[in-house]
């Protein structure tokens, strides 16, 4: 974008471009790889989630899974034949998301006063926790036979239930998370979270309530996974506890970390990357966590703001 | 339930699994303390270094059967199926250490932490593509008798499990304090920089720290295989969080304090199954490390606070 050209074209015409681009690709790619990037959109949406407390506010989370459950497992259970009950979709998703947000800040009153290892470990175990009593809670969950037949989302006789309309539900689902996700960081509260992570006593002192400010990115972060988890559970139909295993919350971060921590374009590419891949090479598929192990360690020792870095977090890795 | 509690018989038996249970994750646990009290980094990797040496010494043994040699020397046998348990999991420890801590070690905290989880997912599939995924039976070495003393049954497996590891503990306890290398790595976890003034070559010292934790989880990790004869490429993830959570308890950096919360834990999880069905034993020890790190976030013995973290 060097030549005198480019640079009069403003970043929303690209950005319009783009998503032009998108809205046209269902029917040039056809259902199977419309059906791929749905999952990538969900990735995103959590990543976006996630970002807000882990790029964001600096707090290493590695139970987000939980809260990708509880949005998940909320709608399926009242909007199937577990219960008998049927709330529209539409309806349940505000729900979803104040459930997925109540988890967070559940979670977040005990940790509050932990920093970086110890949060890992507790949110870790949080998480675990959850996949357990989904797992054994039999006479509500079904325990590991799942819930099955979930209601797809309906408006009047229009039901979501191709690849190609839930690939625009999700895409808009996806361009509400950016908004938000980017309308959240450059707000007051973006930029407690951003002194937060930086220097937490300097923050302090500089009258910003760290309780606050620490519980909200909880609770916001949580939200996010809430709706992934409705929009995933009536896409899919039937869910089961291992849909919730540790595996999912430690895929939403390297897609973080890979892209650029607190980059929400380096968001996008990380779930392209890492959800999208694999599907291209489906052979060598065995050896996906593979490489994704190594290279989380090789990101942290040759690239540790990931490929598409956010400016502040550049400084961050640089000093010391 | 309850009615468990009043019957002494289970109750011991209890007891016994908790001090056999309790003994590995202590063994665990201090390789996390070690690491942790002089680097200030949890090392996330150290259940598959752990597991690790866990097929360690599955691959020894095997090859002893197959040779029918254990016949003769069972003993021997399992002595050098420890040794090269050991063996493989320092040299891995080590290599961690090189290749995906070292580089970081001035790095932003969040860095080795991310490198750590990267590390642990890389060796749990380098060991799932060796053994195809598939559950791996670790040989029957000593004969599963027990032991009748009155109303109390204790397998030679617990006698040989609960004996082991304290001996190892008590070996570790004095190597760090009375070796010229112990009373360095004391040294180091206090104050690196005024170590390293005084000539200890804190790399070294570092690196021995993680061949020592190594070698300890290479112990459980056997003994483990031997208890509970399945083996597979995940077992090193719910021990691996659990000893962190007894390391966590007795005040992470503390090594004394590693052993008593080993134990500590054991002996919840086992009494804990008395009180509540067993599939929520896991429950257990997540609970309790919630509970302690908002309560007495030092442990309790208490040494690293964990603000520092």
């Amino acid at each position: 974008m060097q030549g005198p050209f480019f640079k009069h074209i403003p970043l929303k015409a690209y950005l319009a471009a783009l998503l032009f681009c998108l809205l046209l690709l269902p029917p040039i790619v056809g259902n199977y790889w419309t059906q791929v990037l749905g999952d990538i959109g969900i990735y995103v949406m959590l990543g976006i989630g996630l970002n807000v407390v882990v790029g964001f506010a600096g707090l290493l989370d590695l139970g987000y899974v939980a809260f990708y459950a509880i949005g998940a497992y909320g709608y399926a259970l009242l909007a199937s034949p577990q219960f008998n009950i049927h709330i529209p979709f539409w309806m349940m998703l505000p729900l979803c998301v104040a459930m997925a947000a109540g988890g967070g800040a559940l979670l977040g009153i005990p940790v509050l006063r932990m920093r970086g290892d110890y949060l890992a470990i507790v949110t870790l175990g949080f998480g675990e926790i959850i996949r357990i009593v989904l797992n054994n809670l039999d006479p509500v969950t079904n325990g590991p036979r799942g819930l099955l037949r979930i209601d797809p989302p309906a408006m009047g006789g229009f039901v979501i239930n191709s690849p190609a309309r839930w690939y625009y539900m999700i895409l808009a689902g996806i361009l509400f998370s950016v908004f938000v996700a980017d309308r959240l960081n450059n707000s007051r509260i973006g930029r407690a979270w951003i002194a937060m992570r930086e220097d937490q006593d300097a923050a302090e002192i500089m009258g910003i309530n760290i309780l606050k400010y620490k519980l909200l990115a909880f609770a916001i972060g949580a939200s996010f996974a809430g709706i992934g988890g409705a929009i995933f559970a009536a896409r899919q139909g039937s869910i089961f506890p291992e849909n919730f295993s540790l595996m999912v919350s430690i895929n939403v971060l390297c897609l973080i970390i890979i892209g650029g921590m607190g980059s929400i374009p380096g968001v996008i590419l990380g779930a392209v990357v890492l959800i999208g891949l694999p599907e291209v090479l489906r052979e060598v598929q065995q050896y996906r966590m593979l490489a994704f192990g190594g290279l989380l360690v090789a990101m942290m020792i040759f690239r540790p703001t990931g490929f598409i870095p956010s400016a502040r977090r550049k400084l961050e890795f640089r000093e010391e | 339930m309850i009615s468990n509690l009043l019957n002494p018989e289970i109750l011991i038996d209890q007891v016994i699994n908790g001090l056999t249970i309790g003994g590995i994750y202590a063994l665990i646990a201090l390789g996390y303390t070690l690491v942790y009290g002089i680097l200030f980094m949890i090392n996330f990797a150290h259940g598959e270094i752990f597991m690790f040496g866990s097929f360690g010494g599955f691959w020894a043994l095997t090859y002893f059967v197959n040779r029918g040699i254990t016949g003769n020397h069972p003993i021997l046998c399992v002595a050098v199926a420890f040794l090269v348990a050991m063996v493989v999991s320092s040299v891995l420890g080590a290599l961690l250490e090189r290749i995906a801590y070292r580089p970081l070690r001035t790095a932003p905290r969040l860095a080795p932490l991310i490198s750590a989880i990267g590390a642990s997912i890389f060796l749990q599939n380098v060991m799932m593509l060796i053994i195809k995924a598939r559950m791996q039976v670790y040989p029957d070495i000593i004969p599963e008798e027990f032991l009748e003393m009155g109303p109390v049954s204790i397998s030679y497996f617990q006698i040989f499990i609960i004996s082991g590891s304290v001996l190892l503990m008590v070996g570790l306890y004095l190597f760090i304090q009375k070796t010229k290398v112990g009373k360095a790595m004391r040294a180091v976890a206090e104050d690196r920089e005024a170590a390293l003034l005084m000539g200890i070559d804190v790399d070294r010292i570092i690196l021995i720290t993680f061949v020592i934790g190594s070698a300890l989880a290479a112990a459980a990790g056997v003994m483990v295989g031997m208890y509970y004869s399945q083996i597979n490429h995940m077992m090193g993830f719910i021990p691996g969080i659990k000893a962190f959570t007894a390391a966590v308890l007795g005040g992470i950096g503390n090594v004394v304090g590693a052993m008593l919360g080993g134990y500590f834990l054991g002996m919840a999880e086992a009494l804990g199954v008395l009180f509540m069905p067993a599939e929520y034993k896991d429950v257990i020890a997540f609970s309790l490390l919630v509970l302690v790190l908002i309560f007495r976030p030092r442990g309790i013995l208490g040494e690293v606070v964990s603000e520092r973290a």
